[in-house]
């Protein structure tokens, strides 16, 4: 659909490139519903990606999801997610919104020091979700605003040939 | 939640019959686990070929499954797809846990060890 609107304006697309260039999706905030958006969100762009790069975007995607549904939204199993992505040249641009309770402030800053980083020898089973974020988003950004969480980042692509 | 469970050569194979070890799934996976490890096997191997993704929920899950296991008793993995192997790998979970290749290499370095 969105091929075809854009030959009818007249839009010119990047040679060679037929490819999938949004991805924008709703849903309720339960564990399956995460499961089926990023199913969504993967079949999308799964041509312009190597597996690699689609196993850590299905995981950023997973963690930052997980957390809205378990924390943002306390497990209560309502509120909506929105996800919205878009392919650019360098690679994907990601943003995703709750209408739930604010983020601690100190989950983007903590993640950044790795002293608190969970230690495997005392096996822990929790606490893994923003180290792995930290570790393979970029330009992760956080913002709240009219009651919503805003959070954004980046998915580097290796250049198609 | 498919898991298969069978002994071989003294240890306990499980099978994840999954694609997908996740947060939809971890809590049913632990209880389940629960429920297999009542078998008295001192090795356990929890047989990951099947799983394409893994998120810290599952990785959380596997995790409090050794845990549960009384000190004489292991748990190990194997058959760890790309992505399920990276992020043990980004986590440095990978040092906590035996890895094998597969199941099959996991039974035939049990041959080489005892011969």
């Amino acid at each position: 659909m969105l091929a075809d609107r854009m030959q009818q304006s007249g839009l010119k697309r990047p040679p060679g490139r037929a490819e999938a260039q949004i991805f924008h999706l709703s849903f309720p905030a339960d564990a399956l519903s995460v499961r089926g958006a990023l199913r969504a969100a993967l079949a999308r762009f799964l041509r312009q990606m190597t597996p690699d790069e689609a196993g850590t975007l299905e995981l950023i995607l997973a963690e930052v999801l997980n957390n809205i549904v378990e924390h943002s939204y306390a497990d209560s199993g309502h509120g909506t997610i929105t996800l919205s992505m878009v392919r650019d040249r360098r690679g994907l641009s990601c943003s995703v919104s709750d209408d739930g309770v604010p983020l601690p402030v100190d989950c983007l800053t903590r993640a950044d020091d790795d002293t608190d980083r969970p230690h495997p020898e005392s096996l822990p089973e929790g606490g893994f979700g923003w180290f792995l974020i930290r570790d393979l988003a970029e330009d992760l950004g956080y913002r709240r605003e009219n009651g919503r969480n805003l959070l954004a980042f980046r998915l580097p692509l290796q250049p198609q040939a | 939640m498919n898991l298969y469970a069978e002994a071989r050569a003294g240890a306990l194979v499980v099978r994840v019959d999954e694609e997908r070890l996740d947060a939809a799934i971890a809590i049913r996976f632990k209880d389940r686990m629960r429920e297999i490890c009542v078998q008295p096997a001192p090795r356990i191997v929890l047989d990951m070929s099947r799983i394409e993704f893994l998120d810290s929920s599952g990785l959380g899950a596997v995790v409090a499954v050794m845990k549960a296991l009384s000190p004489n008793r292991r748990l190990e993995l194997a058959g760890l797809t790309p992505n399920v192997e990276k992020v043990f790998r980004l986590t440095r979970m990978d040092s906590v846990f035996p890895i094998h290749a597969s199941v099959e290499a996991m039974l035939s370095e049990g041959v080489r060890d005892a011969g």
